[in-house]
């Protein structure tokens, strides 16, 4: 674990992005002591700019803390992102694993049902389940997971089908041990540094879908959250700047916080690949 | 003059390997028309020797002392653009593997002629192409200059290599193991090339290998080296029969010696009987016509109680396959496997699992085959688990088993990659031996470790096999070790069994005309290793 913490933190990159999402964390959990009270209520006049009236991030044209929505959106913005990932793990490693293991027929079929979903535009499904199934927070995290989970499905099946070959995997056989123990003690463990690196990733790419969900108005309309923010600042960004522009950097530094960490991750879990790349040796 | 001269050549290590310098202070030299081996197991520093030499050393490891003078030319001194012309032009390099030294996507004659443009002799390099094939006797130069490297085989792949070394008719040649990828009698063929246009043009030969046989076959002088250093060096008859360092000793010593074992002479029950086994490889499918091999055809064989039958052939010869249809990790079309008189093939995998600990196997590479991410006990214990052994017990038999393959009991917590290959292996063994097997089928369990690693588990195997009377299916290529460990060796090629018998009578008294060729093929048969007492 040291080891691993000393590889992690080699990557400069990652140590910031480590501490950028831990900033968002803290403020997601401070939420409601920094901002008692829900984040509709009115707690100012309409449109006041940054810094005016002690409202740190302006008010919108409702008179609401924009500040007060970005915390409380932190929150479900990061609940979406971590929960559709762990569906979309769930789907794509158990799928991944019996294409890869098992090959022959069952590996066509569970690819070719994989790339039906991969032929869809994702954003585009996405949108279309939300509006079938009405916007709430289940249907968005459901639609997140099902249009993010064919990538793990082929990472998986990839690291599958060259772990199945190994000769350790090939004693694990002769010792008479049965399929599922196979799969789940011997080949998974080995093949959960890609898996962890994509997850990191997805969380990033769900939090990116939600916003972009409820900027189109398809988020769940009781939930503040950061795409909501943005798309109610949409029609007034001449007047009032800081509606959209907040939420919008709270977007992007989470995203790319994740994608830092995530990179580190795969640094740290390969390190022999880092090196090659040039990292510090 | 000397041709190269190496003084106290010093290349250091980065911080944190296991010592200081990857070679300290060596000298060698080379003189033309001369082949001087180095000699050692891996991580000696042989191949960074080499790679000195041609200045191919990558970034971390500087060269901190000594000379290199080639025709009495400062290596050190020589500016990157000067080392440039020098490589190829007046010395050039033979690598290991022949598989991805050649560019998959161009001609092999366009490959050699490339080697010739870069040098300034592209005019006459169509016509010298043809030349250079045919020198090292490969069959219709035309077609093969015009053909890409998947075409060719290994050992046709290596000539090439060669030919384009010669090029440029180097003074010098470096050859890093070359023949170690390839089959014995491909690898006989190649020694005989080398050593034939080494004596047709006066081109000294800096030979790296790890193989007494090869050496034995082919050196004028030998160098050993051990951690770094070169421990002796002399004329190879000196060195080979005479030799003074305990280190070059045990070496020597470790060499299987390829004399016959006297056979077991009781001959129990039969415990495994293979008859009419086949398995075809397909590939292709849905369009286009498919392609099948055959991998296994004719290979039926018996095993009697308590004795081991050698399986030998070269790679594709299907004895690794016909091991795996054993245990059933390759699916034989037809045929019947008969362990203690019940065929096997057809069961599945719930009806086989109480067979699985009356027949073990141990694998090839010892790095791929233990899972790194679980400790040397649970991988020894999870097979007797599996088949319904309390853990607190399976472990403690797992503390045992690692006493009798002489690897300290309390390792039991450590993971694999703190072990080295040998001691790999050895926890190999111990883990097939948890399940208190009759049968054990090795696939080639020697052949991925050093010399002397080799000697210790071969050793360590004879002991077991005596002291807990297994039977033993053993898969290797190397015909010295297969008549070392066998009681009966069975010669396969092209997936049938073209000779049987008794290990003294089949290397004695070859009947088939391929057994012959293979024993012919033994790199430095003329040569036995001298008796050491140790």
């Amino acid at each position: 674990m040291r080891d691993f913490w000393r590889r992690y933190r080699r990557n400069k990159g990652a140590v910031v992005g480590l501490a950028l999402l831990l900033l968002v964390f803290a403020l997601a959990a401070a939420a409601p002591l920094l901002f008692p009270g829900s984040p509709w209520d009115m707690a100012g006049a309409p449109f006041l700019p940054p810094g005016e009236m002690g409202m740190l991030l302006g008010t919108d044209s409702l008179g609401r803390d924009v500040a007060a929505g970005i915390a409380h959106g932190a929150r479900i913005s990061l609940m979406v992102g971590a929960v559709s990932t762990i569906f979309a793990l769930g789907v794509g490693v158990s799928l991944g694993a019996i294409a890869g293991y098992l090959g022959g027929f069952a590996d066509d079929l569970v690819m070719r049902f994989t790339e039906f979903f991969q032929t869809i535009p994702s954003f585009v499904l996405a949108i279309l389940l939300v509006a079938i199934f009405t916007p709430s927070i289940t249907s968005v995290i459901a639609a997140i997971a099902i249009v993010s989970w064919p990538p793990v499905a082929r990472v998986v099946r990839a690291e599958f089908l060259s772990l199945r070959g190994r000769e350790f995997v090939q004693a694990a056989e002769v010792l008479g041990k049965s399929r599922l123990s196979i799969v789940v003690g011997d080949i998974l463990p080995n093949a959960l540094s890609p898996i962890i690196v994509l997850a990191s990733l997805m969380v990033a790419s769900a939090i990116l879908l939600e916003s972009a969900l409820s900027f189109l108005g398809l988020g769940d309309p009781n939930l503040m959250t950061w795409g909501f923010l943005i798309g109610s600042g949409r029609s007034v960004i001449r007047l009032a700047w800081w509606m959209s522009v907040f939420p919008g950097l709270a977007i992007f530094v989470t995203v790319l916080s994740l994608n830092l960490v995530g990179e580190g991750l795969s640094d740290a879990l390969n390190p022999r690949l880092a090196r090659q790349r040039g990292g510090a040796a | 003059m000397r041709l190269l001269s190496v003084e106290g050549l010093t290349v250091a290590l980065p911080p944190g390997a296991d010592r200081a310098n990857a070679v300290q202070d060596i000298s060698f030299s080379v003189d033309p028309g001369e082949i001087l081996c180095v000699v050692g197991e891996s991580g000696s520093g042989k191949s960074i020797t080499a790679n000195a030499v041609m200045g191919l050393l990558p970034k971390g490891l500087p060269i901190t002392g000594g000379q290199l003078v080639l025709e009495g030319r400062d290596l050190r001194a020589t500016t990157p653009e000067a080392m440039r012309q020098l490589r190829g032009q007046r010395m050039a390099m033979i690598f290991q593997e022949p598989m991805t030294a050649l560019n998959p996507l161009m001609r092999v004659g366009n490959q050699i002629a490339e080697a010739m443009q870069v040098h300034g002799e592209g005019v006459q390099a169509a016509r010298r192409v043809q030349e250079l094939l045919a020198a090292v006797n490969l069959p219709d130069p035309a077609a093969i200059a015009r053909s890409h490297p998947f075409r060719l085989s290994g050992g046709q792949r290596q000539r090439v290599m060669i030919a384009m070394a010669l090029a440029l008719e180097p003074a010098l040649l470096i050859a890093d193991e070359p023949t170690t990828a390839l089959d014995v009698t491909t690898q006989m063929q190649i020694l005989r090339l080398i050593r034939e246009i080494q004596s047709r043009r006066g081109t000294g030969v800096l030979f790296i290998t790890h193989d007494f046989g090869v050496v034995a076959e082919i050196a004028d002088r030998v160098a050993v080296m051990q951690h770094g250093r070169i421990v002796e060096q002399g004329n190879a008859a000196e060195v080979l029969n005479n030799p003074q360092h305990a280190y070059t000793r045990a070496l020597i010593a470790a060499v299987p010696h390829g004399r016959a074992t006297a056979p077991a002479t009781q001959v129990g029950q039969t415990v495994l009987e293979v008859r009419g086994v086949r398995k075809t490889y397909r590939r292709g499918g849905w369009f286009g016509g498919s392609v099948s091999v055959s991998a296994v055809k004719e290979a039926d064989f018996t095993l009697a109680r308590g004795e081991t039958l050698g399986l030998v052939g070269e790679s594709g010869s299907g004895k690794s396959t016909l091991a795996r249809c054993v245990v059933n990790l390759v699916e034989p079309e037809t045929g019947e496997i008969l362990f203690h008189g019940t065929d096997l093939r057809p069961l599945n995998r719930s009806q086989r699992k109480p067979y699985r600990q009356r027949v073990q196997m141990i694998f090839q590479d010892p790095y791929a085959s233990l899972n790194p991410r679980r400790t040397v006990g649970d991988a020894i214990a999870e097979g007797p688990i599996t088949h319904g052994t309390p853990r607190a017990e399976a472990l403690a038999r797992a503390r045992e088993l690692l006493a009798l393959v002489h690897l300290d009991p309390g390792a039991i917590d450590r993971y694999p990659h703190e072990f080295s290959g040998g001691q790999r292996q050895r926890i190999g063994i111990a883990r097939a031996l948890a399940m208190g097997p009759e049968l054990l089928i090795a696939d080639e369990p020697v052949s991925a470790l050093d010399v002397s690693v080799q000697a210790q588990v071969l050793a360590l195997l004879a002991e077991l096999r005596a002291r807990l009377g297994l039977t033993m299916l053993f898969i290797t290529h190397d015909l010295r070790v297969a008549a070392q460990i066998c009681d009966r060796v069975a010669v396969m090629q092209r997936g049938t069994i073209v000779e049987m018998g008794e290990t003294a009578q089949v290397f004695g008294a070859p009947a088939h005309p391929y057994t012959r060729e293979l024993l012919d093929s033994i790199p430095g048969r003329g040569w036995t290793p001298p008796a050491t007492g140790g």
